[in-house]
């Protein structure tokens, strides 16, 4: 048993400093009936050949998203990520390390936290940010549960443009606290119904841009109608790499943004963990949810960095924090900073121009194939078409042409009436042969 | 004898010794004053190489982010020399013991990193075609099978990401249990004052209000106040078990049972998991639903705060009322069943978007298949075994919490033991880091005063344990001699010293700004 290090000799030695006659001694106050004094019933220890030949089968059973023509989006982004990046996020110091309770002895998680704080605010436009969420999702869920702290007002309204999954979450969560969500009707350009819906009770509006469709909308006029009635404006985001081409969310009036911020540092990992960025105005700070790390400077009065703002949290408030959250995402958060550190202004520009031009090459290709209908006006990197019947069927018999086509709306949310919707996303790993099979599979198929 | 360059040994000058020599540019030899990237990047400077956009963003017209982001750029080598300078100013299990209480610091096996990483987990999308997922869905559902087993569970969600993202996946499965056995007036928790702070907040979270119950003088659960305190209003008690001093409730079972005879469900935290992983099962102790917290007993690595997971396992009685997704088995195999309406009318919703934390249950299940049933009950031995052989090793200088009996996997000292000596709890962990060790929990839990909670783990050898033992036992014998300078001052030999929280709290700086007399590094 490699991972333990003592030998029974030692074990022996051990139970004599204690003064218990053998081990069972030690669980003496397990009542008699809860005691399983035989081996449950589960495969016994394994070398590491045998457990790496296990996982190594059954990831061997799934197709890799590198394995072809893949166009799925809608929340999850492939993204080429530099091979420093996880070279340095498995350093023992950052990986084998926790919160950092102790900071004379966590500087560099703590500076690494400050420095994704800063970035975090600059790409949001944006003054505060925490030291992450868990995801996007859940991000999205503590927003609206912060907005009721700041306005005390119970109405929360979702567009119809929010991912389904973000929606699912926030209706969880803000249900079991007595909030009412209003969840307006999925549509591609559910925006404009957004205005409409804000009343004096709404304590926020939720908005996604670039939306669950695709489509990147400027929400300053939301922003205006939301704050002439005393509601905030919390704008989600999924797909972080929009943030260098795209207004950022500060720009357009948001209080409150928070996005996924998977597509930068971080793999696709089926579904998580994932790194959720929770931004806010300044004004606000002390109704977030979440770590924050804050300069100050030691006895020496050297500069360094602390957890702080630490009143709001569970540890010391208890039943009056902000958020129950403790663990966070730490680790990915340092990928996401170290990949943003390499990509810099310059290179996060270019690397959202250039997701752009490929989902401008692909809509234009889709353009051309017959009976499908390109739903999505101005976008991202991402876009909706419509398709003759069934969407998931489609995709499912593009597979056996080699081609993972995207993601049917209906996975996303089966009673919304949008079968024959498809969002396909393109980035940067997308090359224009990928684009050209895609179309080739998609007339042969519709076609037939 | 080491060697200098042109062959002559090289010897320390003996006579050269100085206790407060420092450098001339504020560095300590190979620790480094790192600035922050803002300072060191610049605007134009860019660690990667991309192809020019073959189209412009003209129709995108004025979406068009005009104004500067404001982020700084860096070549490879000076991110990697950047966060490398970084790293080692942290403290980390592969360099010492880690003896935070309640956080489970054990050895991160790398197997499991390597095995995360394999394109068929790390490269899949969590929403192309289940038919293009089958290895995906059939290792969580050995992990799901492997989470009941150890804890006799009929039932997992796998879901939540963390381990007060479970205690909320529990309380909104007991909380829809009531309301659909129309029970919606049970609106209070019962928490023992030892509780961890996720335990009440999580409980106001989802709108219940939370009263305390009281604690015997052994540290466990005061049954009688328990009893009282039960009524028609509770929708259930959180009890931490082993609790948070470290200890068994020895009346598990009949705790359980008063709290199901009263109507209320049993929250479980198994923060404490590791202490019991293959000897006890908490459905035998009566729980209800009970998350795990994968990144402390299964090893997924802390990464400095993260990420966690944190599946809770079910009863049969709150089981129907989980979050979407699951998994089910077919005709043609396994299922994701995304949608909670179509196929369960009770499930309470969704915890996050996706299906949970993947990369952490390749990890986990890795860790399981390596060590097996053997293997998780000799870790369950050793870890308390490790806490017992602490505690019988500084009993003799320090005061244990709880002397009486065994402790299991965490030892809880108070500071009765450092009464008039002027050091304090916080004082004593500072100097525990000069020793090159991350100091324990402290001041928590929160009935103990001054309280210091270590929890060694079973993957720290008897060496190591002597080489911390006797670190402690110098130190307390330094306290207790009036070598108070040595406490209150410390660390000194940390990468910082103590660092002013109060000012940071004051004055919050929570991102770095461009002074104006700042040299312009990233306009």
């Amino acid at each position: 048993m490699r991972y333990l290090p003592l030998t029974p000799e030692d074990r022996a030695q051990m139970l004599g400093v204690i003064g218990a006659p053998d081990i069972d001694a030690l669980f003496v106050d397990v009542p008699e009936a809860a005691r399983k004094q035989a081996l449950f019933d589960l495969p016994l220890h394994g070398g590491e050949l045998e457990v790496e030949r296990e996982l190594g089968q059954l990831a061997g059973m799934n197709r890799a998203a590198g394995e072809g023509p893949f166009f799925c989006g809608a929340g999850a982004y492939r993204h080429h990520v530099p091979a420093s990046v996880d070279h340095i996020i498995q350093r023992s110091e950052f990986l084998t390390s926790y919160t950092p309770y102790q900071p004379e002895i966590a500087q560099g998680t703590l500076q690494v936290l400050f420095e994704f704080q800063t970035q975090v605010a600059a790409l949001t436009g944006l003054d505060v940010a925490n030291a992450s969420m868990y995801d996007g999702s859940t991000a999205c869920a503590e927003a609206v549960m912060m907005s009721q702290r700041v306005n005390r007002r119970k109405k929360g309204i979702l567009s119809g443009g929010l991912h389904p999954h973000y929606a699912a979450t926030t209706q969880t969560i803000a249900h079991a606290e007595g909030m009412t969500i209003v969840r307006l009707k999925a549509a591609i350009d559910a925006e404009a119904a957004v205005i409409d819906a804000i009343d004096d009770e709404t304590a926020c509006v939720v908005v996604q841009t670039p939306n669950v469709f695709g489509v990147a909308t400027d929400v300053t006029k939301i922003a205006e109608a939301a704050h002439a009635k005393g509601a905030l404006l919390i704008v989600v985001t999924t797909e972080a790499v929009s943030y260098g081409l795209l207004k950022s969310p500060g720009e357009m009036g948001a209080d409150i943004a928070v996005a996924e911020g998977q597509s930068i540092g971080n793999a696709l990992n089926y579904g998580g963990p994932y790194v959720g960025l929770f931004t806010a105005r300044e004004k606000l700070v002390r109704q977030m949810p979440g770590r924050l790390c804050g300069e100050t400077v030691d006895a020496e009065g050297r500069r360094g960095y602390v957890l702080t703002l630490s009143t709001r949290e569970q540890h010391i408030r208890r039943e009056k924090a902000t958020s129950n959250i403790c663990t966070n995402s730490g680790l990915c958060a340092l990928a996401f900073t170290i990949h943003l550190s390499l990509l810099g202004e310059t290179g996060l520009r270019q690397l959202a121009a250039l997701n752009h031009s490929r989902a401008r090459e692909m809509r234009d290709a889709l353009a051309v194939v017959p009976s499908v209908e390109i739903l999505t006006p101005r976008f991202f990197n991402e876009i909706a078409i419509r398709v003759p019947g069934d969407a998931a069927a489609l995709v499912e018999a593009l597979l056996a042409d080699g081609i993972v086509a995207g993601v049917p709306y209906s996975r996303l949310d089966p009673h919304a009436g949008l079968d024959d919707i498809l969002l396909l996303a393109a980035t940067e790993t997308t090359t224009p042969a990928d684009i050209s099979a895609l179309t080739a599979a998609l007339k042969g198929r519709i076609a037939r | 004898m080491s060697m200098s360059s042109v062959g002559r040994p090289t010897q320390p000058a003996a006579a050269i010794v100085s206790e407060a020599h420092t450098s001339l540019t504020g560095g300590r030899g190979l620790l480094q004053d790192e600035p922050l990237l803002f300072e060191l990047g610049g605007w134009d400077k860019t660690g990667v190489d991309l192809p020019a956009a073959e189209h412009d963003a003209s129709d995108l017209g004025d979406l068009v982010r005009a104004s500067p982001i404001g982020l700084a750029g860096l070549s490879e080598p000076e991110t990697m020399r950047h966060y490398v300078r970084l790293s080692q100013k942290n403290h980390a299990i592969d360099l010492a013991l880690y003896p935070l209480g309640s956080c489970t610091m054990k050895h991160n096996p790398r197997l499991n990193e390597k095995m995360a990483r394999l394109p068929g987990f790390a490269d899949l999308h969590p929403l192309q075609p289940q038919s293009t997922t089958r290895g995906a869905l059939e290792l969580m559902d050995r992990l799901a099978h492997w989470l009941k087993t150890l804890t006799g569970m009929p039932a997992v969600a796998l879901s939540p990401k963390a381990g007060a993202h479970g205690e909320l996946c529990g309380l909104l499965a007991i909380k829809a249990a009531h309301e659909a056995a129309g029970h919606a007036n049970r609106r209070t928790v019962l928490v023992p004052t030892s509780a961890h702070g996720t335990n009440p907040a999580t409980a106001a979270f989802v709108g219940y209000s939370v009263q305390e119950i009281a604690q015997t003088d052994d540290g466990r659960v005061d049954l009688a106040d328990l009893e009282a305190k039960l009524g028609p209003d509770v929708a259930c008690i959180m009890v931490t078990n082993p609790n948070t001093c470290g200890l068994f409730e020895r009346d598990i079972i009949e705790i359980a049972r008063v709290a199901h005879a009263a109507g209320a469900y049993f929250y479980c935290d198994g923060a404490n998991f590791n202490a019991i992983v293959g000897r006890v099962r908490p459905g035998d102790l009566g729980v209800d639903a009970m998350h795990i917290n994968l990144h402390k007993t299964f090893s997924t690595p802390h990464g400095g705060g993260g990420p966690g997971a944190g599946p809770v396992v079910l009863s049969a009685a709150l089981a129907p009322f989980a979050p979407a997704p699951w998994i089910v088995h077919d005709g043609d195999g396994l299922k994701l069943v995304e949608e909670a309406r179509d196929e369960a009318a009770q499930a309470f919703g969704r915890m996050c978007a996706f299906q949970g934390q993947m990369g952490m249950f390749v990890r986990a299940y890795a860790y399981m298949r390596s060590h097996g049933a053997d293997g998780l009950r000799q870790v369950a031995e050793d870890a308390v075994l490790n806490a017992n052989y602490i505690k019988a090793r500084l009993s003799g200088v320090m005061t244990p919490a709880f002397p009486e009996g065994p402790c299991m996997h965490e030892a809880l000292f108070d500071d009765a033991w450092l009464e008039g000596t002027g050091v304090t709890t916080l004082d004593f962990a500072k100097a525990m880091i000069d020793e090159g060790f991350h100091p324990m929990t402290m001041y928590f839990p929160l009935v103990v005063h001054g309280a210091m909670l270590i929890e060694p783990t079973e993957t720290e050898s008897k060496r190591e344990l002597d080489r911390f033992c006797d670190a402690l036992e110098a130190l307390a014998v330094a306290a207790k001699a009036g070598d108070v300078d040595r406490f209150t001052g410390a660390p000194y030999l940390a990468p910082m010293r103590r660092l002013d929280e109060t000012l940071a709290a004051r004055k919050p700086k929570l991102t770095w700004r461009l002074e104006p007399e700042a040299p312009s590094a990233a306009a």
